[in-house]
This record gives C-alpha cells, sequence and structure tokens, in this order.
C-alpha cells in the first residue's frame, strides 16, 4: 500500500536546512523516551483499569490468599497433602507433579526420538519407511487431540475398574491405572543400598581409569560390561549377606482386586500414564528430525574415514558421528524439552493435577481470584523457560570451547 | 499498512458491540435494548441450547423473565455460555449483567467475589450417581471409591468435606468441563459421579445406558441456586430479586401464564398490588407499575416454569420437594409485595 | 630381481573380458531386498522387527475404519452390540461412521443458524480464490493478490460471518463523530508534515500514506455499519472447522506485521527498544498457550476499563496472535540474520533512511527466506487451536466433544470413531502444508545455489 515515490531518497544538502532533528541519535533518543511513555502508560492504564474493576467489586488484591485452606482434595500428590492445607501447598503439589511429568516425558521422549530418528537413516528400508512414517503422522496431529486419544479412546480398551490385566510380575493393569507391586523394605536394606553406590562409585573410577588407559596405551577397555557385571555382583553379594544376616531384605505387597478396583502396591494413574504417553511420542516426532539433520549435518568424511580406520558402523555411531552431532542436536533439543514442558499443561483437559490444572485451575475456581493465580503460573513457567535457557546457554558455550 | 490496521479495527468492531458503561445497570440495559445473561455451557431443565440455538431452561426463565418485566418482551436477551472459570469474572467485569447459571449461593461468594444473590430459583443438594452393578445402595458404602466431578465447583469441597467427616477413603478426579466428567464416568474410570442433585438427574441422560446408573438416596449439601448480580447497585439487584419473587407470589395467589389478564379484575388487593393495578411497586424499582404482570404473562409463574423445564413430566422427572410452596410442604416463600 | 618384462608373460590376457551381468541374487527385485533388507543379520532382525510393528498396527486401524465400520444408520442402534442394546454381534468393535456423517455440517459450521450458512461457504470459497494463487509461485497479480487477501477478504469475511451493521455505540453516532473524525485527520496530517518540515523533507509521501490509511479507516467503519439485510449471528453459535480456521488464518494475520516489528526491534541499535521487544518475546514464548488462554478468558476483562467488554472469541484471538506473534517474530529474526551483511550497507551507502532500506531492502529479502518458517508458524498455530476448548470455545476438536453427548448416537465407539476421524482431518491439513512448505525450502534453496 505504501506509496512509491515516497521511497525515493534525497540527497543530503538538498534540503531546506539542518535541523537536530536529522541527528540519528537525537531521533532515537527521541523515539526510545516515546516508546518508554507510551510502554509505562499503557501498563499503568492496565493496572489502573485491574485495580478499578477489582475495587468496585470490593475485591482486594493480594496473595495472602495462598494461605488460606484449599478445601479439596487432589489424588496424585508427591508430598504430603490433606484438604486442609492451604493453597500454597497446592501451587507446590502442582508445581511438582507438572516437574514430574516433564522429567519423565523428556527421558521418553529423548530415547525415543534418538531411535526414531536414527531408525530414520537405517539402511533398513522397512525400518526407515515405519520411522517416517511415525514422525509425519505424530507432528501432524494436535497434541491435544493425541492426549484424548490416549486417554479417552486408548486407555478405554483396559478393562473396567473391577477387572483388571494381570502382568504377573508387573501387577495389574486396568482403566484406573497400573498397580505395581510395590516394595517394602526389609531390615539392613540399607547395606544394599550402600553397595550399590559404592559400585556406582567404582563405575565412575573404573571409567576413568579406563580414559587414562586408553590414552596412554591405546588400548580399549569394555567400560559398559565391567560397570554392569560390577553392579550386579554388588547387589547379588549384598543381598545374599543380608537374607543371610536378617532374612528377607526386601517383600513386594502385591495390588489386590477389591470392590472398587485394585488396591495396595504402586500406583500409576492412567492420568499420567496418558498424558505422558502422547507427551512423549509426540515430542519424540520432533526429537527425531532434530536427530537426523543433527546426523546429516555431520560431513559424509567422517563416516568414510571411520569405516577405513577399520571401525564398524556402530562404534562409528557412537564415536564418531553422535558427539559431533550434538553439537548441532543441544540447541534446537532444548527448545523442545522446554515445549515439552509448557505442553504438559495441557494436562488440565484430562485432569492431571498439574500447575495449571489445579492452581490455575481449581484453586483459581475455589477463589475467583483470577489474577493473583495467573500470574503466579505464567510467572513459574516464564522462570522454568529462564533458568533453562540460561543453564543450556551455559552448557552452550562449555560445549563449543571443548569441540573447537 | 491495511494489512495491520485492519485487525485492529476489526477488533474493535466487534469489541464494542458490547457498549460501554455508565453507572446504572438497568439504564445500560435499556439503552442497550437487551439484557445479557450468563448461563451455563449446556445443563438440560437449567440451561441447555437446542439445534437451532435456542435457550430453554428454569435459569434461561429467571432471564426471560427480567427481559418482560424490563421490555415487556421476554426475546430482548442476550445468552452468554460461561464456564465455571469464568462465570464471575464475566459478571465482575461487565461482560454480562446478570448470572443465571446454577450457581450456589454461599457466603464467601457474597462477600469476597463482590456478588449479590438476589433469591433462589432452585433448591438443590448434592448427590451421588453410581453403576447399578456396583451393588452400593448407600453412599455411606462409598469408602475407596473414585469420584469424577467437575473443578472450582462447592461439589468438590462439599465431597471432600463428606467423605472426610465419614472417614472414609476416595479419589477425585476432577475435570474442568461437565462433558469430559461426564464421558470419563462413562469410560468406567470412577465409581461415583458427583453433582448438584439436579444436574445427576439431566447428565444421566447423556449417558450411553441411562438406565445402568442409579442415584444415591443421601443429599449431602446444602445447594441454594440462584441468580447473582453484581454488587454496588441496589435498583439493579431488587429488580432481579422481586420478579423471581413475584413468580412465587404468583403461585401462591394462583396467578398463571394464561389468566394473567382477567386476575388483573380480581378483587383480592394482594393481587392487584403485584401486578400493578393497585399502588406503585413497578415505579419503586424503575421499571413498570404492570412489571411482574409482563414477566408471569412471558414465563408464568414459578410452578409453570418448574414443571415445563424439570418437573415430573420432563425428561428429568424432578418432583416438587423442597421447592414446594411452603404450604404444601416444601421451602419456597416470598416475601410479601406490599 | 625379475627383469622379465610384463609383455613377456603369455598367460596375462590381452583383451577384456565382456562385463558378466551381476549375479542374479544382486539385481533386480531379490537384490533390492537382500541389499535392503536382508543384508546382514541385524539388518534381517530390524527388518522382522519392523514388520512386526507394521503388523501390529496397521491392520487393527484398517479393520476398525473400513472392514468393520458401520456405514449406514438412524441412531445408535446401528453402532451398538446387542448387549449394549443395538443390532450389531457381540464384541464387535468398529468405526460409526453414520454418527459421523450425521453430524458433518455441525463439526464445519459449528451451530451457525441453517439459513445462513450459505454466508459461511461463500466466505470458504473467497479465501480459496484468494489463497491458492498466493501458494503458487508462478502465478501472476502477486501485488494485487496480497492486497486482495489483506484489504478485501477480512472485511467480507468479517461482514459475512458476523452479518455486518455493527453498532458502535454512543461513541460513533451520527454526523457529530464524523466531523470529529475529519478534523482529527487534519491534525495528524499536520503532525506528520510538520515533522517533515522538521527533518528538512519536502516529500509530500508521508503525508499522503497518512491521509491515505485515516480515509480507509474511516470508510471501513462506515462499510461495518452498513445495514446489508444480513441477520447478526453472535460468534457464540460459531464453531467447528470455521472457528479452527477464523482463529489460525486471523492468528497468523495479526502475528505477521506484529511479529515483523518486534524483529527489528530485536535487531535495533537503540538499547530500550530492544530490551523492550527482547522481554516482549521472551515472556511470550516462555508460558504455555493454555495459560495464555486462560489470561485472555478471566482476565482480560479486568484489564478494561468498567463496562467496556470485548467478544469471547476475540478475546481468544488477541491472545493467539500476541502469542503467535513472538514465535513469528523469532521466525522473521532468523530471515534478518541471514541476509548478508553488505545488502544492508549497500543500502546505507545509496543513503536511504532505515525505514527505506528495511521496506525496500530487506524485507523484500528476508520475508522471501522465511516463508517456510512462517508455513511452519501456521501449522502450528493450526494444531494450537485445538486448545481453545479448553476455554469453552468450540473448535473443530471442541464441536466433536460437545457431539458426544447427544444419546442419539451414545456408544462406546463414538469417541474413537470421533477421534480417528478429526485425527485424519488434522492430519490432511497439516500434512499438506508441511509438504507445500518443504516446496518452498527447496524452490529457494536451488534459487540460491545460482
Amino acid at each position: 500500500m505504501a506509496v512509491q515515490d515516497a521511497g525515493v531518497p534525497r540527497l543530503a544538502g538538498g534540503g531546506s536546512g539542518f535541523s537536530v532533528l536529522n541527528d540519528q541519535r537525537v531521533r532515537g533518543v527521541l523515539f526510545q523516551v516515546l516508546l518508554v511513555i507510551g510502554v509505562v502508560s499503557f501498563a499503568w492504564w492496565l493496572i489502573s483499569n485491574t485495580a478499578a474493576n477489582l475495587r468496585a467489586q470490593g475485591i482486594e488484591f493480594g496473595f495472602g490468599i495462598l494461605w488460606n485452606t484449599a478445601g479439596f482434595s487432589i489424588n496424585q500428590t508427591l508430598i504430603e497433602y490433606q484438604e486442609n492445607s492451604t493453597y500454597g501447598r497446592v501451587y507446590v503439589v502442582g508445581l511438582l507433579n507438572t516437574l514430574l511429568v516433564a522429567a519423565l516425558g523428556v527421558v521418553l521422549a529423548t530415547v525415543l526420538g534418538f531411535i526414531v530418528g536414527i531408525a530414520r537413516l537405517s539402511n533398513n528400508w522397512i525400518i526407515a519407511r515405519a520411522a517416517t512414517v511415525y514422525i509425519e503422522v505424530l507432528r501432524n496431529i494436535p497434541l491435544l487431540l493425541q492426549i484424548f486419544i490416549w486417554y479417552f479412546a486408548v486407555l478405554r480398551l483396559l478393562p473396567a475398574k473391577r477387572e483388571a490385566l494381570d502382568l504377573g510380575p508387573f501387577g495389574l493393569l486396568n482403566i484406573a491405572g497400573w498397580y505395581a507391586p510395590s516394595p517394602i523394605f526389609g531390615e539392613g536394606f540399607s547395606v544394599v543400598v550402600i553397595a550399590l553406590l559404592l559400585a556406582i562409585l567404582g563405575c565412575f573410577a573404573i571409567s576413568s581409569w579406563a580414559r587414562k588407559r586408553l590414552a596412554a596405551t591405546g588400548q580399549p577397555f569394555p567400560v559398559f560390561l565391567a560397570s554392569v557385571g560390577l553392579i550386579v555382583a554388588a547387589l547379588v553379594v549384598s543381598l545374599l549377606l543380608v537374607a543371610l544376616i536378617w532374612g528377607r531384605p526386601l517383600t513386594l505387597e502385591y495390588p489386590t482386586l477389591g470392590n472398587f478396583g485394585p488396591r495396595g502396591g504402586a500406583r500409576l494413574f492412567p492420568e499420567l500414564m496418558g498424558l505422558l504417553l502422547a507427551l512423549s511420542t509426540y515430542t519424540a516426532s520432533f526429537i527425531a528430525e532434530i536427530v537426523r539433520a543433527g546426523i546429516l549435518a555431520v560431513s559424509r568424511g567422517q563416516t568414510e574415514a571411520s569405516y577405513s580406520l577399520g571401525l564398524r558402523s556402530g562404534p562409528t555411531l557412537r564415536l564418531v558421528i553422535i558427539p559431533q552431532a550434538m553439537r548441532v542436536i543441544i540447541p534446537p533439543l532444548t527448545s523442545q524439552y522446554l515445549n515439552l514442558t509448557k505442553n504438559s499443561s495441557l494436562a488440565v483437559a484430562i485432569a492431571y493435577p498439574d500447575l495449571v490444572s489445579v492452581f490455575a485451575g481449581t484453586a483459581l475456581n475455589q477463589t475467583g481470584r483470577a489474577v493473583e493465580f495467573i500470574l503466579i503460573t505464567m510467572a513459574t513457567y516464564l522462570m522454568i523457560s529462564l533458568i533453562t535457557s540460561l543453564f543450556m546457554n551455559w552448557y552452550n558455550a562449555r560445549m563449543a570451547l571443548v569441540e573447537r | 499498512m491495511g494489512k495491520m490496521l485492519l485487525p485492529i479495527v476489526a477488533g474493535a468492531a466487534l469489541g464494542l458491540t458490547a457498549s460501554v458503561a455508565s453507572a446504572a445497570t438497568l439504564d445500560e440495559v435499556k439503552e442497550r435494548g437487551e439484557l445479557v445473561c450468563g448461563v451455563s455451557q449446556g445443563l438440560p431443565g437449567f440451561s441447555n441450547p437446542d439445534a437451532q440455538g435456542a435457550w430453554s431452561g428454569i435459569d434461561v426463565d429467571v432471564c426471560r423473565a427480567i427481559a418482560a418485566a424490563i421490555f415487556g418482551d421476554d426475546s430482548k436477551v442476550s445468552y452468554t455460555p460461561l464456564s465455571a472459570k469464568e462465570r464471575f469474572t464475566a459478571l465482575q467485569s461487565g461482560e454480562v449483567d446478570l448470572l443465571s447459571r446454577n450457581t450456589t449461593w454461599t457466603m464467601s461468594r457474597d462477600s469476597e467475589l463482590g456478588l449479590n444473590f438476589a433469591g433462589v430459583n432452585y433448591y438443590d443438594g448434592q448427590g451421588f450417581m453410581v453403576r447399578k452393578d456396583l451393588g452400593v445402595n448407600s453412599a455411606t458404602q462409598l469408602s475407596g471409591a473414585a469420584v469424577c466431578t467437575n473443578t472450582g465447583t462447592t461439589t468438590e469441597l462439599n465431597v471432600a468435606d463428606y467423605f472426610r467427616a465419614q472417614r472414609m477413603e476416595y479419589e477425585v478426579v476432577a475435570f474442568e468441563k461437565a462433558d469430559e466428567v461426564v464421558a470419563a464416568y462413562d469410560a468406567g474410570r470412577c465409581d461415583v459421579y458427583t453433582t448438584d442433585a439436579s444436574g445427576l438427574y439431566a447428565q444421566r441422560l447423556k449417558l450411553a445406558n441411562p438406565g445402568d446408573h442409579m442415584v444415591l438416596p443421601e443429599i449431602i449439601s446444602k445447594e441454594p441456586l440462584g441468580p447473582a448480580v453484581r454488587q454496588g447497585d441496589d435498583q439493579w439487584l431488587d429488580i432481579v430479586k422481586w420478579t423471581l419473587n413475584a413468580l412465587i407470589n404468583a403461585e401462591e395467589m394462583g396467578i398463571t401464564s394464561a389468566n394473567v389478564e382477567e386476575m388483573k379484575g380480581s378483587g383480592d388487593p394482594a393481587i392487584a398490588r403485584l401486578l400493578g393495578v393497585e399502588g406503585s411497586f413497578g415505579e419503586a424499582i424503575g421499571l413498570d407499575n404492570d412489571w411482574a404482570a409482563k414477566a408471569i404473562a412471558a414465563v408464568g409463574n414459578y410452578s409453570e416454569m418448574f414443571e415445563r423445564n424439570v418437573g415430573p413430566n420432563t425428561d428429568l422427572g424432578i418432583q416438587r420437594g423442597l421447592n414446594a410452596l411452603w404450604r404444601d410442604g416444601g421451602i419456597l416463600y416470598a416475601p410479601p409485595v406490599r | 630381481m625379475a627383469d622379465t618384462s610384463m609383455t613377456d608373460l603369455s598367460y596375462v590376457r590381452t583383451e577384456m573380458v565382456p562385463d558378466a551381468p551381476a549375479p542374479r541374487r544382486d539385481t533386480g527385485f531379490v537384490g533390492w531386498l537382500r541389499q535392503n533388507l536382508f543384508s546382514s543379520w541385524a539388518n534381517t532382525l530390524l527388518t522382522l522387527l519392523g514388520a512386526w510393528v507394521i503388523w501390529v498396527v496397521v491392520p487393527p486401524l484398517i479393520q476398525f475404519s473400513l472392514i468393520d465400520a458401520v456405514w449406514t444408520g438412524e441412531n445408535r442402534e446401528a453402532c451398538t452390540t446387542i448387549a449394549q442394546g443395538g443390532v450389531l454381534p457381540d464384541g464387535w468393535f468398529g468405526a460409526c461412521w453414520p454418527y459421523v456423517g450425521d453430524y458433518f455440517a455441525q463439526f464445519v459450521y459449528g451451530r451457525y443458524p441453517f439459513d445462513a450458512r450459505w454466508r459461511v461457504d461463500i466466505v470458504f470459497v473467497l479465501f480459496a480464490i484468494g489463497l491458492v494463487p498466493m501458494l503458487i509461485p508462478s502465478a501472476p497479480f502477486k501485488r494485487e493478490n496480497i492486497l486482495y487477501m489483506s484489504v478485501i477478504f477480512p472485511v467480507a469475511a468479517l461482514l459475512l460471518l458476523t452479518g455486518g451493521h455493527f453498532d458502535y455505540g454512543p461513541f460513533i453516532t451520527g454526523q457529530g463523530f464524523w466531523i470529529d473524525y475529519l478534523i482529527l485527520t487534519v491534525i495528524v496530517c499536520a503532525i506528520v508534515y510538520a515533522w517533515g518540515r522538521a527533518t528538512g523533507t519536502t516529500s509530500l509521501g508521508p503525508v499522503r500514506v497518512t491521509g491515505l490509511s485515516m480515509v480507509a479507516i474511516a470508510v471501513l467503519l462506515f462499510i461495518l455499519g452498513i445495514d446489508f439485510g444480513l441477520s447478526h449471528v453472535e460468534t457464540d453459535v460459531w464453531g467447528g472447522l470455521l472457528v479452527t480456521l477464523v482463529i489460525a488464518v486471523t492468528g497468523i494475520a495479526a502475528s505477521l506485521p506484529l511479529g515483523i516489528l518486534l524483529a527489528l526491534g530485536r535487531r535495533s541499535n537503540m538499547p530500550i527498544v530492544r530490551a523492550v521487544c527482547v522481554a516482549f518475546i521472551e515472556f511470550w514464548r516462555g508460558v504455555p498457550l493454555i495459560t495464555v488462554l486462560f489470561m485472555s478468558s478471566v482476565m482480560l476483562p479486568l484489564f478494561l476499563p468498567e463496562g467496556v467488554t470485548f467478544d469471547k472469541l476475540l478475546r481468544a484471538l488477541i491472545g493467539v496472535a500476541l502469542f503467535s506473534a513472538a514465535y513469528m517474530a523469532e521466525v522473521v529474526r532468523g530471515g534478518l540474520q541471514a541476509i548478508s551483511k553488505g545488502q544492508y550497507e549497500g543500502a546505507d551507502a545509496v543513503g536511504l533512511t532505515y525505514w527505506q532500506k528495511t521496506r525496500l531492502i530487506v524485507l523484500p529479502q528476508a520475508l522471501t527466506l522465511v516463508i517456510p518458517g512462517i508455513v511452519n508458524t501456521f501449522i502450528g498455530l493450526f494444531k494450537d487451536t485445538t486448545l481453545v476448548l479448553i476455554i469453552g470455545l468450540f473448535d473443530f476438536l471442541g464441536q466433536m466433544q460437545s457431539s458426544f453427548t447427544d444419546p442419539t448416537w451414545a456408544s462406546p465407539v463414538q469417541a474413537t470413531t470421533a477421534y480417528f476421524f478429526a485425527a485424519v482431518v488434522y492430519w490432511v491439513f497439516c500434512f499438506a502444508m508441511s509438504r507445500y512448505s518443504i516446496f518452498t525450502e527447496r524452490r529457494l534453496s536451488t534459487g540460491h545455489k545460482h
């Protein structure tokens, strides 16, 4: 729409005279001052409107409400929570649930994403095609729809509450969730824990020793096998020892079927299952593309050089390609992790008690204090995003130095 | 340039359809030419749109009665469906003039949220619905059950109170939308579905096999549902309050939508006052003196409203019970017009 | 040691052996199979694994959606088993397509009044008329096309969908307003002119642009106020695909100019401008869309002066537009950074002002570069529109969910059928768009090599 002839530049000095307004810096300052005035007055307008609205309704703005008793119950809590806990505690419960699903989702999505991404580059035709189809299907369907499909369609195929799929040693599975056997620790179990910790320390020691040896002599050492062996050995020996001295170190409590579904055992709620499956399979389709792009970004010569040195395809991938690809992969991977965390807020659609669901949902509805609760929720996500970004920037800088 | 201006202007045009406020709600409504009424997103018997988008229900009838009292025309209402989360903000911010959305009258809402309840148009109580094959016939047998409900309602708090008081274990699964609660209950995720008893009957119609489910006899709470307005406009509160009272008084006096005109000629001074033949009660609240007659002509008296929307002859099939007049064993009792 | 020359060796061939055909097992279909599927033990194992995965996933889907599906019926009886009160054998599990057929119109239009649905159809057609030539790079009249899509179509769509005849309330009534508006126009133009004089520009261009914009706004206000005899349709009854498209298209259209401004601001030399833009962008990118929608649905009414309220759909649109503007800004910034420094310096050397440089040199190149990015943002936005169902708007998926409560079709397969159908529809839209994005990407990258 712009008028064309407006674009013809005038030659310097042809004007009617010099003005301070033609000075770039003066203009800059002027413009910024105007911007600040604009932004501040807009913010002031919003705040004063809100204040006036709230005052007119006799509502007092403030966060003291967080210390009021909530009065409702939440089914999945990682910390102690009761109906007479405060809204502040509701916030913590919700935040922890968000972080839980985000953490589990990140792990699952990363594993699945790497598998699919590498599979898409496989020489095996059928595997490569299957991976392509997986990616193209999942990333082109809205996540919310996928959550609904997992929660309302797929989980619905599971047995009703009073029946259950018997998974043998893995407990029971039905529409109300997965009831895994829960461990009850016997006397002296701490010995096993200590043995395990020692074994893990040992693994670190082995790996650093092996690295030194590799550097010094060029001889590799099967670190992975040795570590597994060490841990298994530590577990077996300590368990036997404890069993001999104190008796059974560990008993499993199996869930049993009751009138209202299985009882006992450790329970994985179907809301968490549905959300986790949807989030991780969806995000994995994006991670797979990132992994593929990262691997393709490593020049073909690297693979050829590695093959010509006699490495097989497994070690080539592990020792040559992936380490180089990681530098390309990590920045977009981080943003996928952040997306996953933010997307976990869709939990509200299937009643998983995450931050948005219990705090910006239930608690907000109960109190009617929209402004305070939404602000806190947004600030929380913002903090999570900023902290992750800062950490990743630091990590990136470090990686870049090391790799150079 | 046009690209940027358009959304802004279009937005302003769309947005400004709701007018700019003046102090008194009544003047504002009159100027706008219609009443904006906040209703539910679909609850049969209370406020529910049909396939053509026409609203019906006992809450909707309150809105119609008030529109009739103001304009003499019950079609001058615009309905705004609101979720449980939005309803109070919508009223506070002036988006709706009146909230008639099966909302329970509680002290905190009346005081802290800046609302004023204008009365009660349905006395409800919270109940439980279960599958018949569960073999449960009392709420006291529900220890260990999973309960599906709506988030952010008094229902969710009541159920927590009830199970705590009974020292029973339970698990709450709370959804944002009523449809999702029903879907989850229907899928078997929960053993129990709890909401206001009237809502249970209404939602049962939406289940795959309504006959497989039963409502338990226990009523665990008091849920007086009624229309609410903003604080600070006493005239408007009076209009809503007295329109509702007029409908209840009409039933008591035997005035119906059919005989309202001939009743104007009745010699009974109480009827004459209500229908505006004697006195100037309408003018006192800023309306015409025959405001009540117009409201009754539009929606009928309370009994007609009840029978049409939720009564025994409707799909919901609810008995009058508590909602009968005080002289018929209920607790419906409206102050007199005098 | 040996000094015998090669030619003396009688057993050495002097002619090339003719090429033998490759072994049968390395060519043709068998060879392809060997090479791609069974080249090693590990590969064979993978092949079997892949075949098993496909076997687990594909046949049940086909079974559900096609073989076992019900195609005709009047009500839930057609799609339920005998035990559930229907006609099908126990254990049956298939899609219930007559339900989708019955509700199809609602999935597209929502509860838009029947007798006004032709208006929605016209909007769809107008949209297609503008969109198709715009997507084809070689189609002529690009300038007119963009003008159509950014000015004529939005106004026409707004008029058709809402019915026009907007009541502006007490603010804009009668001639009094238009006189005020005329005065305002003169004042604004005078300010622009004065600025021009102060900076020594004699060109009347800026004044003309300002004047034309003011006239455009007036014309727009006037047109939107005209009564075309179309019935007024509240946005409450809009639904289905209509709402999905309205939100996605408006969101992207509003976020593009805002995103460009933010991206330019983020690369500005002025520290405060940069800080404001960075803060804006990072804020919206740091929070989930659902909290933005919650904010727009429950907080926005409180932000406005008492009594001024926005339509619910419009509130969601504002939230979506601000949210996607932040993402759009990052996409555009990518384009700005990809342009070589020489272009900026060249423009400076010719003596162009900042806005001339931006409008004539930088943006045309940057925006062409980021077309794939814009399309990808649009795909994301299109998928994200589903979130509005959480705040109670009925988009395509929301309309589908609300149909579950109709007892006429209530059956255990209803939700599965609906979700399957929704997944297919969304997939077709998004996949087509992602292919288009790849197409433009290829076109651009070949363009660059030459």
